[in-house]
């Protein structure tokens, strides 16, 4: 197999600015591989250290110890970014730019030639059914729009691996829809995804292997029908690897 | 540098596609008007104030365009975390502030533009005459003041948290500069040591804006043109000045988180 992402004893170590407070640990030591062609449900309660470790994969955070890389490329060379797609949590692009000149400006970072850019922006814009509002400024998008617009810029360099944070987050059952029809669509032509999610249905529905952690510690890694084995659904299973004990009703 | 342009050419799409160079253009253009449909006590000097007071209008407008433009420039990309995909792409931190600083920079040269040719036309009704090479001279300088400020307003805005505290110290810095920094080196001799030390090194560390500034004085008077050495002196100056801060500033970003 084909490793594209490796994380090996990744920690990471928040110093706390308030006189007398504790370092936090935000990871502590995870090891992690995601394999070519694969979508990877990277699942985790809120501060469980899911976004941490894809800011360390994106090299906006520094690991404490330990090391990642991206295509056997260590994540702090800017080199190692060239061949992925990112798609932040709750982003709100320039809303001044249309969605045709925002994708031309990503473009423009990545050095594409004009023809090659005409033609990506043509191809995504359709991927992401937003060619009726290419020449519509953003500020007029709906969050969902907006989402999709998100995607359209993470896949402008035709990326091999996708590095997704809650793409769904925020966006109603068709908009919800509609991204996941695009990430099974990616799959399709053979991308690797990355992604955090706490829509454990849609986990379900389209990762190959997930991994699950807690308090920045990995608590089980593997095929979702194998962590879901003895459970009846993955949001069970996962609420018993987090070890969530349910309160008895008073 | 095609990613520093590609920064740079947003910045610039942004500043045309808001209100506030409109805004200013429209309200400097009005009240030059009307000063200038006035003709008070039939002085036929009249149009040398009208031309200070356009001039006047023209370099605050520039200021406030230079200062808030640049101010909100980081801090919006981090606020509407456009600042996160953009980082996760082949795009060094350092590449994203040369980039903003030469989109404000550019933004502010076109702003410019726009005011001289309305200044040159208002002064051409009333002088019947077009002194090209003074009005170049001036606007040049004026622009690498310009430069200094804006530089100046990228480095606060990576420093204070809002952009409003960052354009409040900017306007502070910059009006100190233009009013009272000429005077620093006069009012040190007058002062026993310690201050004394103090003032002089506060006099030489200051960027001295009031000498472009100044140049508005040889247009309002008609005086010829400053000597081109020391006009390009003036601009090495000035660009040392912009070199230092953006340095700054890419140190101090370098060292910042991102989110």
């Amino acid at each position: 197999m084909n490793v594209i992402l490796k994380t090996e004893k990744l920690r990471v170590e928040f110093s706390s600015r308030e006189f007398r407070q504790a370092t936090k640990v935000a990871l502590a030591g995870l090891n992690l591989e995601v394999n070519a062609g694969e979508v990877f449900g990277f699942l985790g309660p809120n501060g469980a250290g899911k976004t941490t470790t894809m800011n360390v994969l994106l090299g906006f955070v520094p690991p404490t110890s330990g090391a990642a890389y991206l295509f056997g490329i260590d994540v702090r060379q800017p080199i190692a970014r060239q061949r992925i797609g990112y798609l932040p949590e709750m982003t709100y692009y320039y809303k001044f730019l249309t969605a045709e000149e925002l994708l031309r400006f990503y473009a423009k970072i990545f050095s594409l030639p004009r023809a090659e850019t005409d033609r990506r922006i043509d191809q995504l814009l359709k991927l992401v059914e937003l060619e009726h509002a290419r020449k519509r400024p953003i500020k007029s998008y709906s969050k969902g729009m907006q989402q999709r617009v998100g995607l359209a810029q993470a896949l402008i360099n035709n990326p091999d691996l996708l590095i997704l944070d809650e793409p769904t987050s925020g966006l109603d059952p068709l908009g919800r829809m509609k991204v996941r029809e695009i990430i099974q669509r990616l799959k399709n032509e053979g991308k690797t995804v990355f992604f955090s999610s706490h829509e454990l249905g849609e986990v379900e529905t389209i990762c190959d292997r997930v991994a699950i952690i807690h308090q920045g510690e990995l608590k089980t890694i593997g095929r979702v029908h194998q962590i879901r084995e003895s459970y009846p659904t993955l949001e069970k299973a996962f609420l018993n690897i987090i070890g969530y004990q349910p309160q008895p009703a008073p | 540098m095609r990613n520093i342009f590609a920064v740079a050419g947003i910045v610039i799409k942004e500043l045309y596609r808001r209100k506030d160079f409109y805004v200013l253009f429209i309200l400097t253009v009005l009240v030059c008007l009307i000063m200038a449909s006035v003709n008070i006590f039939n002085d036929k000097q009249i149009v040398r104030y009208l031309k200070e007071l356009c001039l006047l209008l023209i370099w605050v407008s520039s200021l406030v365009i230079a200062i808030t433009t640049t101010a909100r420039q980081i801090p919006a990309e981090r606020e509407q975390r456009t600042l996160l995909p953009l980082l996760a792409k082949p795009l060094t931190r350092t590449q994203l502030i040369f980039g903003k600083f030469l989109g404000c920079w550019l933004a502010c040269g076109l702003v410019l533009l726009c005011f001289y040719i309305f200044f040159g036309a208002l002064a051409a009704s009333r002088d019947h005459a077009w002194p090209l090479l003074n009005y170049f001279q001036a606007a040049l300088l004026h622009w690498f003041a310009l430069g200094v400020v804006v530089a100046l307003a990228l480095l606060g805005s990576l420093v204070f948290a809002a952009p409003s505290s960052n354009s409040t110290i900017c306007f502070v810095i910059v009006a100190t500069s233009l009013t009272v920094g000429r005077y620093l080196d006069t009012v040190a001799l007058s002062q026993a040591e310690p201050f004394r030390s103090v003032l002089y090194a506060v006099y030489f560390a200051f960027p001295h804006l009031e000498w472009a500034f100044g140049m508005r004085n040889l247009i309002i008077h008609d005086w010829p043109l400053v000597d081109w050495g020391f006009a390009v002196l003036l601009i090495l100056y000035l660009l040392a000045y912009t070199a230092a801060f953006l340095v700054a500033a890419c140190l101090v970003f370098r060292r910042k988180p991102v989110n």
